[in-house]
């Protein structure tokens, strides 16, 4: 049974379809979020849930009661803004107990909640100060505690943490993971940082032009996405597009890329020779080597010229060209390496993958190569 | 630092006292000299016209004054508030129509304006002619030189300065705040009065003062469609002045009402 649904909503401003016929449901004390580029009808969802918005058709329901009308005032869902959108007339103390006095609880209850919010925060010292005098994550702490004394059973979370710098978000994000485990509220996240929504969900559903792409757990998502939308945005990916050849055995078939390049690929679909194929083929799950590797069942190797190398500290990305394809190979640097002669751009390489590393999309859109750290016209092409 | 400081506000400072320091303290000058026949100011020194403030007709009109005034600007800002509102909540191309609407009755004269109210509200005009047809007037009810009168036209004259300060906090304020206070269980009105007001607080004071202040010393209004009975300070000031030639008597009143004028101000500074 699940605690928050969305049934078949739909919503639009003017021309624009920001919601197209979404259902989804949140199970009591997950932590969910709504991951997708702007635009993408997260924080309109997010808004429907919390009363600001009315959606076209369908309905919401939360443990189990139709909310779709209800004004924000009268559900028991509370939300942090991204702004946070603290009362700038009333210092720390005032702006978490403004839930509590608007419910007319007695002063000292309010006065022991809202303590008890404080020290949760940890902002026990800063609870006289105006708003104006606090840091962006001391804001972000008021807003969060301001939303949760009032016990909501869901408490909605929009783009929380994305006007704070990198450092401060990691921490916090780490902090509200604490708070979760401790208050134990269910929490809907909406972000558009693919980052943010791996580490602190339970669960996550991609959307894209108003629709639900996928749901799933942050593994199920990151290793088998279902389109080429969510292999494109979250994290990296390299496309290949091909045609099946023949079936090789019961789940693997061998695939023709070009003229020059087949590959094996294992599919928990049944294939038919002629279908094209596309897959999504994670940029560490390539080796990289500079002498030809022994050949192996299930495995793909090519030989290619490294034409782009990005180097980021922990791993480095070599961008590597075998005919027509071009594919990106993730090489941590596992051990201190600063004498040993890395691969280098214009080296001819090897690589290779095992076949069920490629996994096979649903459906493919060209337009979401865009989402790609490089692209083909952005790579850089210049003569050795 | 300081000499440049000073060097700045220097302008301004001869400004104020030049002319509003200086007629101030010429007023209260006045109010403390003899009056001659000829309407002039005699030598020496005579509380005369002090004394004269005590006339048992004074109170009255001095309270007529202050509530007229109060109900005024009190009508005003609740008249502004909605148009500030909206003004600050349209499209830009919208804002820019609202606020020129707002200011366009500043291109006719203020008098004519007067005069025009008392066109629209004879007792022959267009208005008591038509709610007379309606029947929701009797024959004998006088629209014009009725103390609601005077605070009709008023309101009309002094709206659009309510408006603009009004505006001009609402237009700064954050209205996503008003989600927040919907958010933690606030209803429309409560999210309104506890967190829009104090939100514009600032422009509320402004557009208070800026109303209630001018209101205080009107004498044109009460003079052209007031009666009798909503006679205000100011026309006490100008009888003094024009009717009875007694210079000191008008300055002791005018004195009077510069320290009416001046608590708020103190009220202000205190608060602020």
């Amino acid at each position: 049974m699940s605690f928050l649904r969305f049934e078949n909503i739909r919503k639009s401003f003017g021309n624009f379809r920001a919601v197209d016929d979404v259902t989804l449901s949140i199970e009591k004390g997950q932590i969910f979020s709504l991951l997708g580029p702007s635009g993408c009808g997260k924080t309109t969802l997010l808004r429907m849930a919390a009363g600001f918005e009315q959606p076209d058709s369908g309905r919401i329901f939360l443990d189990g009661i139709d909310i779709t009308t209800l004004p924000p005032e009268q559900r028991k869902v509370n939300t942090v803004f991204q702004n946070y959108a603290l009362f700038p007339h009333l210092n720390v103390r005032e702006n978490i107990a403004f839930g509590l006095k608007m419910a007319r609880h007695g002063n000292d209850f309010i006065r022991s909640e809202v303590d008890r919010m404080l020290a949760l925060v940890d902002l026990e010292e800063h609870s006289d100060k105006r708003i104006s005098q606090l840091s962006g994550g001391q804001k972000q702490r008021v807003a969060i505690a301001r939303a949760l004394v009032n016990r909501p059973q869901v408490l909605l979370l929009d783009e929380p943490l994305a006007a704070l710098d990198l450092k401060l978000r990691q921490r916090l994000l780490v902090e509200l993971d604490a708070i979760h485990d401790e208050v134990g509220i269910t929490f809907l996240y909406v972000t558009h940082d693919q980052s943010e929504a791996m580490s602190i969900s339970d669960q996550i559903a991609v959307m894209n032009h108003g629709q639900v792409q996928q749901i799933g757990t942050p593994h199920e998502i990151y290793e088998t996405p279902l389109n080429s939308f969510v292999a494109a945005f979250i994290g990296d990916t390299n496309f290949l597009t091909g045609t099946v050849e023949n079936s090789l055995e019961a789940n693997t078939s061998l695939a023709r890329i070009d003229d020059d390049i087949t590959i094996i690929v294992e599919n928990d679909r049944p294939l038919r020779t002629g279908d094209p194929i596309h897959l999504s083929l994670r940029p560490e799950k390539i080796q990289l080597t500079r002498s030809e590797p022994p050949t192996a069942p299930q495995r793909n190797r090519l030989t290619g010229i490294i034409e782009d190398t990005i180097y980021y500290g922990s791993h480095t990305r070599y961008w590597v060209r075998c005919g027509s394809l071009k594919l990106c190979a993730e090489v941590q640097h596992r051990k201190f390496s600063l004498e040993e002669k890395a691969p280098h751009w214009g080296d001819t390489v090897w690589i290779q993958w095992q076949a069920e590393d490629g996994f096979l999309l649903d459906s493919y859109n060209a337009e979401d190569e865009s989402l790609l750290t490089l692209t083909e016209e952005e790579l850089i092409v210049e003569s050795p | 630092m300081k000499q440049q400081e000073l060097r700045a506000t220097l302008p301004s400072l001869l400004w104020l006292l030049v002319f509003v320091a200086l007629p101030t303290c010429l007023i209260f000058y006045i109010a403390i000299k003899p009056a001659t026949s000829n309407g002039g100011i005699g030598a020496g020194w005579s509380l005369d016209a002090i004394k004269a403030l005590a006339d048992p007709h004074f109170p009255a009109i001095i309270a007529r004054t202050l509530w007229i005034s109060f109900v005024t600007t009190g009508l005003c800002l609740m008249i502004a508030l909605p148009v500030a509102w909206t003004i600050a909540r349209a499209n830009p191309q919208w804002k820019q129509r609202l606020l020129l609407l707002v200011v366009v009755p500043f291109w006719t004269n203020f008098l004519i304006r007067v005069f025009a109210w008392k066109q629209i509200l004879h007792a022959e005009g267009f208005l008591a002619t038509l709610l007379k047809k309606l029947h929701l007037i009797d024959d004998n009810t006088m629209l014009l030189y009725q103390p609601s009168t005077v605070i009709l036209v008023s309101i009309y004259s002094f709206l659009p300065f309510a408006i603009l300060p009004l505006y001009a906090a609402a237009e700064k304020f954050d209205f996503s705040l008003l989600d927040a206070a919907r958010d933690l269980g606030a209803s429309r009105a409560r999210a309104i009065r506890q967190v829009f007001l104090p939100g514009i607080r600032q422009g509320l004071l402004t557009a208070a003062i800026v109303v209630f202040i001018p209101m205080l010393g009107s004498y044109i209004i009460p003079d052209l469609v007031g009666g009798k009975e909503s006679e205000m300070i100011g026309n006490k000031i100008a009888q003094r002045n024009f009717n009875d030639r007694n210079l000191p008597q008008a300055a002791a009143l005018s004195a009077a009402l510069t320290l009416v004028v001046l608590l708020p101000f103190a009220l202000r500074r205190r608060q602020g």
